[in-house]
């Protein structure tokens, strides 16, 4: 177990370290990943891209038929 | 009901996928070649432990990393816009598109981030070894995770391995191997990763062109213009021999569009490869769709016949034997399938009306049916053609799909001869005189990028009307939202992806202007 915890420590380090002495373009480019996956997960994900047949529809089932209907167009 | 589905809501969700599938690909193909180019660069280095091998890897690596940092995640855009705008369709594949994608994310992408975090900070803090491990790594999970995604892709021109069940109005996969092994996915794969190697090769070798008229970094640019030039040469090879394996397959499963990429509409023997030429109209009709002459033709014969059928008297057929049908050549007419689609969704209209009622006997009966495969292979298999109102309109753009394809391969031709003539310089240790080569390499760094998104031009637009091949039509596959919201996000994609690509652009500007370390510690 010891040697367990001495090994995550040691990744651990190497990340914070990774992270620490990051140069002015390691810097710049994470700011931009945050800003991006904010964008994409926070704004567009949760106000624009909902799953049209989860919102919709309750069970497998009902999605199911939902689709059912829309293929042999004669709803 | 999908009749009644507005034309606008299918052409913005259209024009939506491609905007975020080309924004999306313009950081891919950077990815998947130069991460290889970093591993034999590195590999270089730990075999010679030369320290300017160490300083050209890190200098090329900063600029794999602003690439892959701004590129990553934009493909997942994609899969948001499948689950909203593209409803039945995600439905109607089910888990076949699920399983690659779902591998893509667990294998593939998990060993690319883990591996490249030993790649950015594991300098002197790793051994060599493990370092070098780590850049193959990353090479390997960047093209295992374009794998995954182009047997997905290549499932929807070429669907095999599944079986449609009527009860869930779901296809399922019942054969793993024929997904995986799909002729069309290992075309594909083949084709598009070592596209990928030539745009990575072309853009190392450009900015190290730049590097020599700037009179900077000479051994740098060098060293990295024969590394880039041997890898760029043999993968642009690479790229002509599966372009010619990806044209055969092409002509079986995906006839109309092979015809409209050589704007053939009469089919012929010895049928000659146009190399150049210019479409103009003839005046003549099929259906609402033009019928083009080919001026200024410049063909190689009989060629097209070998690519298809391995001979030079092989038949080739047009796009008006595949319309109206040719039953001398085993044929069907689009009329035909038209009729055993409309079967087969009528089989499921019974089954739905069936089920609706709750008449469990003619559902067991009915539901065989798609178990059978006389009905799977003759009327199913043309399920998506009883969507259309009319045989014309199979047919795909093809002035789109002429120009898309020649210029994609005219720029192959001319990337073989760029890296021949990179060595060839090289070798005469004369590439800082030739300016004007320099100058051309550098400036070819945009085609690059042009050749590569024609590409998907080709196959997208080429593949029109269809989402699945034979399945699915596009107009059936979008969702019943609005056209109004697919506009805003269109527009927000539009603001964000341009904002990403600006972003890229100048902070890898000022990285190559900055240069290397001037010492590596």
């Amino acid at each position: 177990m010891a040697r367990l915890f001495s090994a995550l420590g040691r990744v651990a380090r190497f990340y914070y370290d990774g992270f620490r002495t990051m140069s002015w373009w390691g810097n710049r480019v994470w700011i931009i990943i945050l800003v991006k996956l904010f964008i994409m997960f926070l704004i567009l994900k949760l106000f624009f891209f909902p799953d049209f047949l989860k919102t919709n529809f309750s069970s497998d089932r009902e999605r199911g038929d939902y689709v059912l209907e829309q293929l042999t167009g004669n709803s | 009901m999908i009749e009644n589905f507005d034309l606008s809501l299918v052409n913005w969700s259209r024009a939506q996928f491609a905007l975020t599938a080309m924004y999306h690909w313009l950081f891919v193909p950077l990815t998947l070649g130069l991460s290889f180019i970093l591993a034999f660069m590195e590999t270089i280095y730990v075999r010679t432990g030369d320290e300017i091998w160490k300083r050209i890897t890190k200098f090329w690596m900063t600029l794999f990393g602003i690439n892959f940092a701004i590129g990553v995640a934009t493909g997942i855009i994609l899969e948001f816009e499948f689950g909203t705008n593209w409803s039945n369709y995600s439905w109607f594949v089910g888990d076949i598109f699920g399983a690659p994608l779902a591998i893509e994310g667990i294998l593939a992408f998990f060993l690319e981030s883990t591996f490249i975090a030993v790649m950015f900070f594991g300098w002197n803090k790793v051994s060599r070894k493990f370092h070098l491990a780590s850049t193959w790594l990353v090479a390997i999970g960047a093209n295992l995770s374009a794998l995954w995604i182009l047997i997905a892709n290549a499932w929807m021109e070429n669907p095999v391995g599944m079986a449609f069940n009527p009860d869930t109005a779901r296809n399922e996969m019942n054969s793993f191997r024929e997904v995986v092994f799909n002729p069309v996915a290992i075309d594909k794969f083949t084709h598009t990763v070592t596209s990928g190697f030539v745009l990575a090769s072309v853009f190392v070798v450009g900015i190290s062109a730049w590097f020599l008229i700037r009179r900077r970094e000479q051994m740098l640019a060098i060293k990295s213009i024969l590394t880039a030039g041997i890898f760029g040469l043999v993968s642009s090879l690479l790229v002509a021999f599966t372009g010619d394996t990806s044209a055969r397959t092409l002509a079986k499963v995906q006839p109309v569009k092979f015809a409209a990429m050589e704007a053939l509409y009469e089919g012929r023997t010895d049928a000659g490869l146009t190399v150049i030429g210019a479409l103009d109209d003839s005046g003549e009709r099929i259906g609402e769709k033009k019928v083009h002459d080919v001026r200024l033709k410049i063909e190689i014969p009989k060629l097209l016949s070998i690519m298809t059928t391995g001979k030079g008297s092989g038949y080739v057929p047009g796009i008006k034997d595949l319309v109206n049908g040719n039953p001398e050549r085993g044929i069907l007419s689009v009329q035909e399938m038209m009729n055993r689609g409309t079967y087969a969704r009528q089989v499921l209209t019974d089954y739905k009306m069936a089920k609706e009622i709750g008449d469990t006997e003619s559902m067991t009966s009915l539901a065989a049916m798609f178990e059978d495969r006389d009905f799977v292979d003759n009327y199913f298999r043309y399920f998506g053609y009883s969507y259309f109102e009319h045989p014309w309109q199979v047919i795909p753009s093809v002035p789109v799909t002429f120009y898309s394809f020649r210029i994609m391969v005219g720029l192959g031709f001319f990337f073989i001869l760029l890296f021949a003539l990179a060595l060839w310089f090289y070798r005469r240790q004369s590439l800082e005189r030739n300016k004007w080569f320099l100058w051309l390499a550098l400036l070819s760094i945009p085609l690059a990028y042009l050749a590569s998104e024609l590409g998907w031009v080709v196959t997208e637009m080429g593949r029109q009307p269809w989402i699945i091949q034979n399945l699915m039509p596009v107009n059936v596959a979008v969702s019943n939202i609005s056209t109004g919201t697919v506009q805003t996000t269109f527009w927000l994609f539009a603001v964000l992806f341009t904002a990403l690509l600006i972003a890229e652009v100048s902070i890898m500007v000022r990285q190559i202007k900055t240069g290397p370390k001037q010492k590596e510690e």
